[in-house]
């Protein structure tokens, strides 16, 4: 258990996915205009992750060792990720219209977000099980729900500051997604 | 038109074509696509030119390959197509490199997979290689492929001059310069691409050109070939996830406008 406590912490915090790990930048750098938008994605990443990452522990140990064909893990994985996708919209749609209204815009976008294919490799790369899977991807997408919602709220408050115009737009997001990036590396030294 | 008209024409639109992607749309520095591998693994210019050719060879192979089934392949599940197009020879190229340049491999570790999902190489199937002949497609490929190495190269290298005061690992600094270690480090990715699309942006506004404000795809890769290339829009089967795309901008934009009335 606290083992899986420090996994969470460590893969939320330290090692977060966009500031540490660079993965999911586009819509990090995409859809942070607004906070309630960010948020919404914060939130759509967070399901998606947890989902996949559990199928594809399932699928890699049940179907790729079992067959030795690990070295199919790359393509496996983007299908499954994609496959996955599509199933949770349709589901969503069907049965929690709510949720679906909440999460449906954000869930196409997804597919080809790396922080998804990125975790799953990764879960495979350190051998990790199946509960400590699903422990990682959560703690993942909570590190990139909290990234991509303080850069949003920073974002509302920076539209109402004079900045230089050659660094208007994507250069000073990219400044201040590195001095966030700065203050997370302050989180090295909690485990 | 006899034989060496022909040939002609078809110099001269290799030659367009690598412009194109070398200068005009350079993929890291215009477009800024493909931002992930691009912060990642530039902490030296040696790791970035090794990840831009990497992506070279993807890119121009799987746009041969989809230029050659373009005809072929439905259009209702043409992404799918393409993503397996791309990750069969992602992992082609991933077992080479551990063959041949396991180094390499290792300090680019998780990022060569994630080659799939690399915006620039599904765009550009989507946007260029499924509606053109193989050979301007190679060429688009191509030119793509080394104007993001250039961009690449460009990063790392001044991430490594900077952050460690060597250049492909050859002490260039006198001692007496101390190296900014952060720049090498995560954050300092974030700063040296924020200075240089700064200076982009200085060089465009005096020439009297528009800065452009948003970050290409609105997070959405899939669509970028559509949403982010001139040759844009897909008249055709417009797919949902486009409208969706769409969708989300129209409500920032509803919001926006809400805020500025109140």
């Amino acid at each position: 258990m606290e083992d899986l406590l420090k996994l969470a912490v460590a893969t939320a915090l330290i090692n977060n996915v966009v500031l540490s790990q660079f993965l999911g930048l586009c819509p990090f750098l995409g859809v942070s205009k607004k906070t309630k938008t960010a948020a919404g994605m914060g939130f759509a990443v967070i399901f998606v992750l947890t989902i996949s990452s559990a199928f594809a522990s399932v699928v890699y140990e049940q179907v790729l060792v079992r067959f030795n064909v690990e070295y199919l893990e790359t393509i496996v994985f983007i299908l499954l990720i994609a496959a996955l996708v599509q199933l949770v919209e349709i589901v969503l749609k069907k049965f929690s219209p709510s949720l679906y209204k909440a999460l449906g815009v954000y869930l196409p976008l997804i597919t080809t977000n790396c922080s998804v294919l990125g975790v799953v490799i990764i879960n495979v790369q350190k051998e990790y099980g199946f509960v400590e899977s699903i422990v990682n991807a959560l703690g993942t997408g909570i590190g990139f729900t909290l990234a991509i919602v303080i850069l949003a709220g920073l974002r509302e408050k920076m539209e109402y500051n004079k900045i230089s115009p050659a660094f208007k737009g994507m250069p000073i997001v990219l400044i201040t997604a590195g001095l966030m990036a700065i203050a997370f590396s302050g989180f090295a030294g909690i485990l | 038109m006899s034989n060496g008209e022909v040939k002609v024409s078809k110099l001269a639109t290799a030659k367009e074509r690598l412009f194109n992607g070398i200068i005009k749309e350079n993929p890291t520095l215009v477009m800024m696509l493909g931002m992930c591998p691009t912060l990642a693994v530039t902490t030296s210019c040696m790791n970035g030119i090794g990840m831009g050719l990497t992506s070279t060879v993807v890119l121009a192979l799987s746009n041969v390959f989809v230029s050659l089934l373009r005809n072929i392949i439905p259009s209702k599940v043409r992404m799918p197509a393409f993503i397996v197009i791309v990750a069969s020879f992602v992992t082609m190229v991933q077992f080479l490199l551990e063959a041949y340049l396991p180094s390499l491999n290792e300090s680019l570790g998780i990022y060569i997979p994630l080659i799939v999902v690399n915006c620039i190489i599904l765009g550009r199937a989507e946007s260029y290689a499924s509606k053109n002949p193989i050979w301007s497609s190679f060429f688009d490929g191509l030119g793509m492929g080394i104007g993001f190495t250039v961009g690449l190269g460009l990063l790392g290298a001044v991430r490594e001059i900077i952050g460690a005061g060597q250049i492909f690992g050859i002490d260039i600094l006198p001692d007496a310069l101390e190296p900014i270690t952060i720049i090498g480090l995560a954050p300092g990715a974030f700063f040296v691409l924020a200075c240089l699309v700064a200076i982009q942006n200085k060089i465009k506004l005096r020439s009297g050109k528009k800065v452009k404000e948003e970050a290409s795809c609105n997070g959405n890769c899939a669509s970028c070939g559509s949403t982010c290339t001139d040759d844009a829009m897909l008249k055709t089967n417009a797919n949902e996830d486009k409208e969706k795309a769409k969708k989300l901008i129209k409500m920032d934009k509803k919001e926006a406008t809400e805020k500025e009335e109140a």
